[in-house]
């Protein structure tokens, strides 16, 4: 086992490597001309003030001299300044990471609970009208553009009934406490505003349910496939004979017992939160990645496109890792290939 | 046998309803594709009413900013959704199939090389890649079709290089070695043939998530450009007219019962080859 984690490990550095390569690589193939990011429309036809920006952004140069400048830079931690914001990317992405987080968080914690209540209620009523509504529910998330639920859940819920705030991480009126941690929900605790952090709990609502529910339904369809075989099993007979309630049986007995799949799937699904959030934060104005990273593919921002891209492969290599890792400690029977 | 229960047996038992209702929806969205402009009464780019009208016995979903037809465009939106859906897939099946199976039938170094270049492609969270890549190549639905290639043929390549290390060692393929035949022949005779199967199975029930990735590059704004009827960027121009709910709703209806008819098609082909999970 710890040879298998410290081949794991020995392998990051040249994966975050290709995944620094192939993201430079792409953005530099490009037919759009990033200059029109940085020059006036106007200006464009000045020759010096062309020749002046590509010096100054190094355009300039040839490929392979950008990337050997691009990765040493990256060493120092430096991704290079962003064309829109005029500041450097490692501190606007540094800056924006905590409100995907945040959101990310918060969504696995609504996709693993509605994911894993209706995935045991579908094996334990298996065949009848609760596990079809459930399976449906389920491959319905899987199903519906996240931008469209949130569009028409924030219609619904904050335009027609009023009931759940609008876009945002905090009432437009509210003065935001100091950023300490980016976790909204984190700094309003800590300067001890309590009517802050419940706006923070409110505003994640909506966003944390649209992005959990396509996560809810890949874990309840695996929490289902799981506990239909651990429920045929006889430990389970034996548990019932012994005089268990069925509450029992089902949590403490069957649930417990698949623990080890289903955190693994909880794991894999950050892929597709972080996919999830690049639009979710669009259609909710969360000052995230995602939102930075749209920002910047629309405005042809290569340096802040390349950054937020290795960013999220890097994170999402760790996570995946993690999960490995996790899976192997937990599981000791896995065969290691 | 009651005579009650009689009709129940007509049925196989593996045609279950949410494969029949998604077999109908994907029929429906094909046939939008191909006569769409017999099933509408107005031109999807032609401004036919007054500006963002809710829905109406002359325009059911309404018109939006521009006063087109919202149902139109949407039923038109199949015929730029789908192909791209289906070339996208053919493709990055073409791609990565070729190179999965030459990883796993030739190993060493060109097994090395392609599953180190899968590594790093999957290492990506797709969308991400598939935005970087798509406002690389500049708006437009088949750069972003492009971009979408580059993000999915990884997959059927760790797929089907699994099939053919699989295939590989069975006896005929021993047999047919040790008749002297070749080694393109081996491959192309007597492995692939047993390996398409889980290939395109796959492929179909990836074609409902990748409509969805194409509507999401669309929706902000680095698919389809205007005033093609797409439904990814359709949605986005609801979102710019927010309080008119309906401008957005054909083409959000529209990708959600298409991609949950092939998700249904996709589950009952998981029940029919997996049965344990009935």
């Amino acid at each position: 086992m710890t040879r298998y984690i410290l081949r794991r490990l020995i392998a990051m550095p040249f994966l975050v490597l290709g995944i620094v390569t192939l993201a430079f690589l792409l953005t530099t193939v490009t037919k759009g001309d990033p200059l029109t990011a940085i020059v006036s429309d106007r200006q464009l036809n000045n020759p010096e003030v062309v020749a002046a920006a590509k010096a100054k952004w190094g355009l300039d140069r040839s490929l392979p001299e950008r990337y050997v400048i691009y990765v040493g830079n990256l060493l120092t931690g430096d991704m290079g300044t962003s064309f829109i914001t005029r500041r450097p990317v490692a501190q606007d992405v540094l800056y924006r990471l905590p409100a995907t987080m945040e959101l990310v968080i918060a969504a696995m914690a609504v996709g693993a609970t509605i994911g894993i209540s209706l995935g045991v209620l579908a094996a334990y009523f298996r065949n009848t009208a609760i596990d079809h509504a459930a399976r449906f529910f389920a491959l319905f998330g899987s199903s519906i553009p996240v931008f469209w639920l949130g569009l028409a859940l924030l219609y619904v819920f904050s335009v027609q009934w009023g009931i759940l705030p609008g876009p945002g991480r905090l009432d437009a009126r509210a003065t935001p406490p100091p950023m300490v941690t980016g976790f909204m929900t984190v700094d309003t605790l800590m300067a001890g505003n309590v009517r802050l952090f419940l706006d923070a709990v409110w505003h994640l609502i909506l966003p944390a349910f649209v992005l959990g529910w396509a996560v809810a339904g890949t874990i309840s369809r695996l929490v289902r496939a799981n506990m239909l075989e651990v429920l045929s099993r006889e430990f389970i007979l034996t548990a019932r004979a012994k005089g268990a309630g069925e509450f029992r049986v089902v949590i403490r007995h069957a649930l417990r017992n698949t623990l080890v799949p289903t955190l693994t799937v909880i794991g894999y699904s950050f892929a597709y939160l972080l996919t999830g959030a690049v639009l979710t934060e669009t259609i909710f104005s969360w000052p995230g990645m995602g939102s930075y990273a749209v920002d910047a593919a629309r405005g042809l921002d290569f340096p802040a496109i390349i950054g937020v891209t290795i960013v999220g492969g890097v994170i999402f290599l760790i996570t995946n890792l993690l999960t490995d890792i996790a899976y192997v400690v937990a599981n000791p029977r896995v065969r290691l290939g | 046998m009651t005579a009650l229960s009689a009709p129940r047996m007509i049925r196989p038992r593996w045609l279950t309803l949410p494969l029949m209702v998604g077999v109908l929806l994907v029929l429906f969205w094909l046939l939008a594709t191909v006569v769409a402009p017999l099933m509408t009464a107005h031109d999807p780019l032609d401004m036919v009413g007054r500006r963002l009208q809710p829905p109406s016995w002359d325009h059911l979903l309404g018109t939006d900013a521009l006063g087109r037809d919202v149902l139109s465009r949407t039923l038109h939106g199949a015929r730029h959704s789908i192909p791209i859906a289906v070339a996208v897939v053919i493709l990055a099946v073409a791609i990565g199939a070729s190179l999965g199976a030459l990883a796993g039938f030739l190993g060493g170094l060109a097994d090395t090389v392609i599953m180190r270049l899968v590594d790093v492609t999957l290492s990506f969270p797709p969308m991400l890649l598939a935005m970087a890549v798509a406002a690389s190549l500049g708006p437009g639905l088949w750069n972003a079709a492009i971009a979408m290639v580059i993000v999915w043929w990884p997959v059927y390549a760790r797929l089907m290089r699994a099939q053919v290390l699989e295939v590989r060692e069975r006896e005929h393929v021993e047999a047919a070695i040790a008749s002297g035949a070749t080694r393109t022949r081996v491959l192309t005779r007597h492995i692939l043939p047993l390996c398409w199967t889980p290939v395109l199975i796959s492929a179909t029930m990836d074609l409902g998530q990748v409509i969805l990735l194409a509507a999401s590059l669309s929706f902000i704004g680095l698919g389809a450009t205007p005033p093609t009827p797409e439904w990814g960027s359709m949605i986005s121009d609801g979102a710019a007219q927010f309080y008119s709910w309906w401008v957005a709703l054909g083409p959000g209806l529209a990708i959600l019962t298409i991609v949950l008819g092939f998700n249904f098609i996709g589950d009952g082909l998981h029940d029919y080859f997996d049965p344990r999970s009935r």
